[in-house]
């Protein structure tokens, strides 16, 4: 298979950048996209040029590293796939395929594909946690916890935090992001002390950070490699809400 | 001159060790804590569980990654489980029992003390993450749930679905942006150690490069641990992350650290075969589909009809013909050897040969297709996106690929290299599991190490010795940053013909030709020669564009790949001296007339560091003597 490529480059995060042209050729079927943007830039370094800058790392979906919009999806077409696990085979021979960063404002490129999101890192540093200091904790099945509340705090927590959700959304929002490890925890027993404190933390760093707020377009979750469900944004407003009236009272 | 490996195992009756340590350790008073600063190399399980447990010490902690965030170390991708001798299954599980199958699953080739203190440490891990909120699999009263793995004929494994090292993780890197908020811990993400610098002998700091601005940096510190992972990438195809390395552990090791049996190296039974010379890496399925999933290839070679149109007598389920007492839940090294076996046999299956089938069509009949989803639908899913089979119609196809080092920088009990100062944690030591780790096993040890191993080490470390005042201008510093500067400048100056990844890939097809799942004799010597021409070249013909200035991601490949073209060599070299075969090391010259590893307890039942001597000069060799006083040594068997 061959492809056009048309790809985001910018030198560094104050240089003004541009869309390049590149030709990939002789692309299996079965290659990763990141396998054929890999053949792309064996060819560029053979040729004397700068390689594509892209942040990738397992290249099994659940580092959540690699970040690209793919003829404008976030991750691409497929649903419910992250870029490294995107094929070719889901594209048509002589394609042409438009590769940009994620676009947000709490999300500055750093080189080509490369962009910051280490504003998640400071949402969890807020408040996306339990106090549990090591060493003080009482045996594992002393805490019972309903099968159903597992699984569903499971399926929050499977985030992979690659910020497709800022980058699908209208506003830039991370509610889908913030949400998920709010519920993830809030469901849980274990949970529940700090679970205003959490959600008011989390909210405001994302604030602070420049996110935009929730207009529930949905796109996040149409993007999100792990389809993180849209309850967990309901739950955050709720959280929010009730966390705001009891500070109140 | 030969050093004497202490390993600082504490006297006494192995149950009693680790309390003894703990009872017998010297203490940093609470306000003397936040005086000490430790550097953390490395955010995995046993890097992030360290640094979280330190700073909640009040020690002043430095943690380092190369990713752009702490949370995306490999260790979020591991799949199937954590071991812990909980018992809560009622099942004969013990202390013991976890100890014996990990000491056995190893082959004896580890310090049974380690292996203890593991066993016992293994029930705290799951009370520290369950009460995170770590979610794992619960039954509908609400008690924890587990599963079997391979090497044990308990069910010990805890598990959060097929993501288990991706929860763990997380729990213990929030615990971690925890110690951010708190102030005592900084996190310094894209940042690569480069060098390992001691005063008067002893660890004081390392040399990074900030990956975004090309900065050579320099910290100062009072202890450092190394919790960078493993060196599987050295064959390049691996199931390891495209980023994992060897070179913070690699450049200590030429700062002093011996390398522990290097040549111990796990080849994984469930992997999805390679399809293209293009392949970046390898995509392992959980072993945890073992428990559901039968092993077979077909009787006859060459035999192309559809799995499902091969009658069931036509088929060999070799696993459970060999073991009928593991069956498909043999460990690794013996399963994957078998998979090799039936391929060199030319029974193997799929495009190129190199495949066996993993057929969950029974268990399917016989428990439904919904609860075989619950089970392992996102392995599934996955396997599907990569393979465009659908698996819960046609048997998975799969194939032995590299996954885990046993081998790693030598510790001793308290985890401190040979450097004194320099503790090394995780997959980075070569500690606990011998010449073959179990499944569900690296995730146990990691967090063993950083929740509750080191921070006391470290305390009994810091106590122990005085050190100077030492600050990052102490010329031993400016002598490091100089050198890591020039070698970088070295690399980009070559302005070759060839791409980082051509050397790479060449490297890999040598080491998996002649240092893989089967080793002898000719072929280390052919890969003795062949590994130095391939660094000569690469330092002669190696291209790297760009400059130092910038986030340039082939030069920071370049200096991973170059440490790769020399610990190839050393892996060779171990496992040329060893003779025997044990574990994941199999020496085509000692095998059992049934073709199972034959050890040599009489000549090698030790641990080969390796004590790095100048560039043109040969390692020299120490030997750590194992011995077994709780154990019983047998030839391993599952059959």
């Amino acid at each position: 298979m061959k492809f056009r490529l048309k790809v985001w480059r910018q030198a560094g995060p104050d240089a003004t950048g541009a869309f390049a042209s590149y030709e990939a050729r002789d692309i299996g079927a079965d290659m990763s996209f990141l396998e054929m943007i890999d053949v792309v830039n064996e060819g560029l370094i053979e040729q004397g040029q700068a390689p594509i800058a892209f942040d990738h790392d397992c290249r099994e979906g659940i580092c959540g590293s690699c970040s690209m919009m793919i003829n404008g999806c976030a991750h691409g077409p497929e649903k419910g796939t992250a870029t490294c696990q995107l094929f070719m085979r889901h594209f048509t021979d002589g394609q042409e395929i438009c590769v940009e960063p994620w676009r947000a404002k709490a999300f500055p490129v750093i080189k080509d594909l490369v962009v910051d999101r280490s504003a998640f890192d400071r949402i969890i540093a807020a408040g996306g946690f339990i106090t549990a200091p090591t060493g003080g904790a009482r045996d594992a099945n002393s805490i019972l916890v309903a099968k159903t509340a597992a699984d569903n705090a499971m399926d929050a927590a499977a985030c992979i935090g690659c910020g497709a959700c800022v980058a699908a959304c209208p506003n830039a929002s991370a509610s889908l992001f913030a949400g998920a490890k709010i519920s993830h925890l809030g469901l849980l027993p274990q949970g529940q002390p700090e679970r205003d404190r959490r959600v008011l933390a989390m909210v405001e760093q994302m604030d602070v950070e420049g996110f935009g707020a929730c207009t529930w377009h949905g796109e996040c979750h149409e993007a999100c490699p792990k389809e993180i469900s849209l309850d967990t944004i309901a739950r955050m407003n709720h959280d929010y809400a009730r966390a705001v009236w009891r500070r109140e009272e | 001159m030969t050093m004497e490996l202490r390993s600082g195992v504490p006297d006494g009756p192995i149950e009693q060790k680790w309390d003894r340590y703990r009872n017998e350790m010297k203490l940093v008073n609470p306000a003397n804590k936040r005086r000490h600063t430790v550097l953390v190399v490395g955010s995995g399980l046993a890097g992030a569980s360290a640094a979280a447990s330190l700073a909640e010490l009040g020690y002043q902690v430095k943690c380092f990654c190369f990713q752009d965030s702490p949370r995306r170390a490999h260790s979020i991708a591991a799949q199937g489980g954590i071991n812990a001798a909980k018992n809560y299954q009622n099942d004969g599980d013990s202390v013991w029992r976890l100890f014996y199958d990990t000491v056995k699953g190893g082959d004896f080739r580890s310090r049974e003390a380690n292996v203890y203190r593991l066993a016992q440490l293994s029930v705290n891990i799951i009370d520290q993450c369950v009460a995170q909120g770590v979610p794992f699999a619960r039954e509908y009263g609400g008690l924890l749930a587990n599963r079997s793995f391979g090497g044990a004929q308990v069910s010990r494994t805890f598990y959060a679905r097929g993501q288990t090292g991706q929860q763990l993780l997380l729990g213990a890197y929030q615990a971690l942006e925890r110690g951010v908020g708190t102030g005592r811990l900084t996190m310094h993400p894209r940042t690569e150690m480069l060098d390992l610098v001691l005063v008067n002998g002893v660890a004081r700091g390392i040399v990074t490069r900030n990956l975004v601005t090309g900065v050579v940096e320099s910290h100062a510190a009072d202890a450092v641990v190394l919790a960078t992972g493993g060196y599987g990438n050295v064959f390049y195809l691996s199931t390891n992350a495209k980023g994992s390395n060897c070179t913070a552990i690699w450049r200590a090791y030429k700062r002093g650290a011996a390398f522990a049996n290097p040549c111990f190296t796990q080849i994984h039974p469930t992997c999805i075969p390679q399809s293209g010379e293009h392949q970046s890496k390898l995509t392992l399925m959980s072993e945890s589909l073992r428990n559901d999933g039968r092993v077979w290839v077909p009787k006859k070679a060459g035999d192309d009809r559809p799995p499902n149109q091969i009658p069931p007598t036509e088929r060999d389920y070799y696993l459970e013909r060999k073991y009928p007492s593991f069956g498909n839940l043999s460990p690794r090294d013996i399963a994957s050897r078998a998979a090799k076996e039936v391929c060199d046999a030319g029974l193997g299956v799929g495009p190129n040969g190199l495949g066996v089938y993993l057929d969950f069509a029974d268990a399917i009949a016989r428990l439904g297709e919904q609860t075989i989803r619950e089970r392992y639908g996102n392995l599934f899913e996955m396997y599907e996106r990569i393979t465009d089979e659908n698996p819960y119609r046609v048997p998975m196809r799969i194939y032995p690929a590299v996954h885990y080092t046993m081998g790693g920088l030598w510790v001793d009990y308290s985890l401190m290299s040979t450097v004194p100062g320099l503790h090394v944690a995780g997959e980075a030591n070569y500690s606990d599991h011998g010449a073959n780790r179990l499944g569900a096993s690296a995730l146990m040890q990691g967090l063993a190490d950083g929740y509750f191993v080191i921070p006391y080490t470290i305390s009994n470390y810091l106590a122990s010795n005085r050190l100077d005042p030492v600050d990052a201008s102490h010329p031993a510093f400016r002598e490091a940053e100089v050198a890591v500067a020039a070698r970088t400048r070295r690399l980009l100056a070559i302005d070759g013909k060839r791409t980082v990844d051509s050397f790479h890939r060449e490297l890999g097809k040598v080491m998996w030709n002649d240092c893989g799942m089967a080793r002898n004799e000719a072929g280390l010597q052919r890969a003795l020669a062949k590994i130095p021409e391939i660094r000569a070249e690469f330092w002669r013909n190696v291209n790297v564009p760009g400059s130092d200035a910038e986030l340039n991601q082939a030069l920071e490949k370049a200096g991973r790949v170059a440490d790769f073209l020399e610990l190839g060599e050393l892996i060779c070299r171990d496992a040329l001296q060893r003779t025997e075969s044990c574990g994941a090391h199999f020496r085509e010259e000692s095998q059992t007339p049934d073709g199972e590893a034959l050890r040599d307890d009489a000549h090698f039942a030790y641990v080969s560091a390796w004590m790095y001597q100048g560039d043109d000069t040969p390692p020299r060799l120490e030997k750590e003597p194992l011995s077994f006083e709780s154990v019983h040594l047998a030839q391993r068997s599952y059959k």
